[in-house]
């Protein structure tokens, strides 16, 4: 047996001159959730093609479930679900055929009533695959990846183009499944989803791997906190040392601070000691979404 | 499951699939039917001179359409549907899943065989019942395996051809144009009696003149032999290895950009 679901080391992919993926190490655990987290073109498809056995790697080792995924094994295959990006499944069958026609091809497959009960396609069972809508093409897609009954499923960016509420309902779906005690691989461009969904995310970006980590992990990445006031244009100034640190729009003060505690006590002192209101204080801590934003910038300028 | 029930198994769900697309299903049926009404319609009485006699060119055109029922169910079926099946994730899907690649192949090509095998007798029975055509008796044997290579080579070529197919799109235009000068030159829908020599000895070459030669040999009422038309048959399984090897280098599971 192998300790971890999926072990990357040092994995390249180059297509011609182009370098997709740039020699990354990943290690997922067993029945984790984990996403790995970029933009566009940052090679996680490609990456997460390697692994199901769908691309070939330049170079490097991988490991998923103890098989070399390159060697397209079937006992390799009973063992993962694949949910690729694009749907592939015969127009002509209805929702209930699909999934069974599927089911036929592993050792032990889940029961269909529970994987339709699972996937919320069990109204839609007698309806032929041409009539779904884009959202209820992805949950099939996902029925016909779990159907194998997988100790490891592939999810490639399940719900872009989703609205909202379809996202979120998909977002439900998947979290039910660590229940079912799976490993799920997931990539995403999007950091809600990635926190909402993932027990630990990876971001990738330009085919490097460029955090890692929880995602209250990769929050603590920032250091800094962010103080937010407003004065009234008629106070007083700010002490010196503080203006030096503070930015301004209009009647609003923002302050950013490594030591928040401390800065936050000299902010109300002077404002108990010279009488100015302080309104609307806010106390905040970066968002993920800006912490992943702010790193793929960085690590997009630095390549170029 | 073993791998020989999942790949039987196969052929129940690409029935289901192809009953189930109307207007694929209707042409693959109807053009061939129409082919066969209106050239009879227009020449059928005619005197059409054959080997060893002298018959009706409805004897021509009979076993001429069921050629153009081989190729349009094996080729031209087989190349549109795995490039649409490819376009869509399908085949990229099944080559996900444990089900072995071949097992798949065998299921949609049996479908295809079993069209085929519907729509020729269709064709033989409407020749026998409208336009009065002598059925090959001691030439059966020969005429079925000419038809079992024909149709096996034909869905070989079809998959071959999809590798220079770009998209479901050009499908139809690739596939058509492929196709359809071979069908004219290859006494399909004209005979060939009055054609250059170099015209004809060039067909030769090509998989459909010997599948139609081999075909009308084993429908002429005066063969005397048992019909079988090594030469034409050779020329069809040269066909079959090179489509097999061109799909085995080229054949695409992915989707084309």
């Amino acid at each position: 047996m192998t300790e971890f679901a999926v072990d990357i080391a040092n994995l390249k992919k180059t297509y011609g001159n182009i370098e997709a993926v740039r020699g990354i190490d990943l290690r997922v655990n067993v029945g984790e959730v984990f996403a790995l987290l970029g933009p566009n073109g940052a090679g996680k498809t490609t990456t997460v093609e390697i692994l199901e056995g769908h691309r070939k790697r330049t170079e490097g080792s991988v490991s998923v479930l103890g098989h070399d995924p390159s060697n397209n094994e079937r006992i390799f295959k009973q063992r993962i679900g694949i949910v690729l990006q694009k749907t592939g499944v015969e127009p002509y069958l209805n929702v209930e055929e699909t999934i069974k026609l599927f089911a036929g091809y592993y050792r032990h497959p889940q029961p269909i009533q529970q994987i339709l009960e699972i996937t919320g396609l069990e109204k839609l069972r007698s309806i032929r695959v041409q009539k779904l809508s884009g959202g209820q093409l992805r949950r099939l897609d996902v029925a016909v990846g779990l159907v194998g009954n997988p100790e490891l499923l592939f999810l490639d960016e399940p719900t872009t183009g989703f609205d909202p509420s379809a996202r979120r309902s998909a977002w439900e779906m998947i979290s039910n499944l660590r229940t079912l005690g799976k490993t799920v691989f997931l990539t995403t461009h999007y950091m809600e989803e990635a926190e909402y969904l993932a027990d630990r995310v990876a971001i990738m970006v330009n085919g490097k791997i460029v955090a890692e980590g929880t995602p209250k992990e990769l929050a603590n990445h920032e250091s800094e906190t962010t103080i937010r006031f407003q004065l009234n244009s008629t106070d007083g100034t700010l002490p010196q040392h503080l203006v030096s640190k503070s930015t301004s729009s209009g009647d609003s003060i923002a302050i950013k601070t490594d030591t928040p505690t401390e800065t936050l006590f000299e902010i109300t002192r002077w404002s108990i000691d010279t009488g100015n209101q302080l309104k609307e204080i806010t106390v905040s801590r970066p968002s993920l979404e800006e912490i992943y934003l702010k790193l793929v910038d960085k690590s997009e300028t630095k390549v170029d | 499951m073993n791998t020989l029930s999942l790949a039987i198994r196969q052929i129940k769900y690409e029935n289901l699939a192809f009953w189930r697309n109307p207007v694929s299903a209707f042409f693959t049926f109807i053009f061939p039917l129409m082919f066969l009404a209106i050239f009879n319609l227009l020449f059928g009485n005619r005197e059409f001179e054959v080997p060893g006699g002298v018959t009706h060119t409805s004897t021509f055109y009979v076993p001429s359409i069921i050629a153009l029922s081989v190729t349009s169910a094996c080729y031209t079926n087989v190349a549109m549907s795995m490039t649409f099946s490819r376009d869509q994730g399908l085949l990229k899907r099944i080559r996900g899943s444990p089900l072995p690649v071949w097992a798949f192949l065998f299921g949609r090509i049996t479908t295809m065989l079993m069209v085929t095998i519907l729509l020729v007798t269709i064709v033989a029975t409407a020749g026998v019942v409208f336009y009065g055509v002598d059925l090959p008796g001691k030439t059966f044997p020969a005429f079925a395996f000419t038809l079992l290579i024909g149709s096996a080579t034909f869905c070989i070529l079809g998959i071959a051809i999809t590798s220079v197919i770009p998209n479901a799109q050009a499908a139809p235009a690739v596939v058509n144009a492929s196709i359809l000068p071979l069908l004219f030159v290859s006494d399909v829908f004209i005979p060939m009696n009055d054609a250059p020599s170099w015209l004809i000895s060039f067909t030769q070459i090509f998989p459909v003149k010997p599948f139609t030669s081999a075909l009308h040999t084993a429908f002429n009422p005066f063969e005397t032999g048992l019909g079988f038309e090594f030469t034409d048959i050779g020329v069809l399984v040269l066909w079959a290895v090179i489509g097999t090897l061109i799909a085995i280098r080229f054949f695409s599971w992915e989707p084309r950009q």
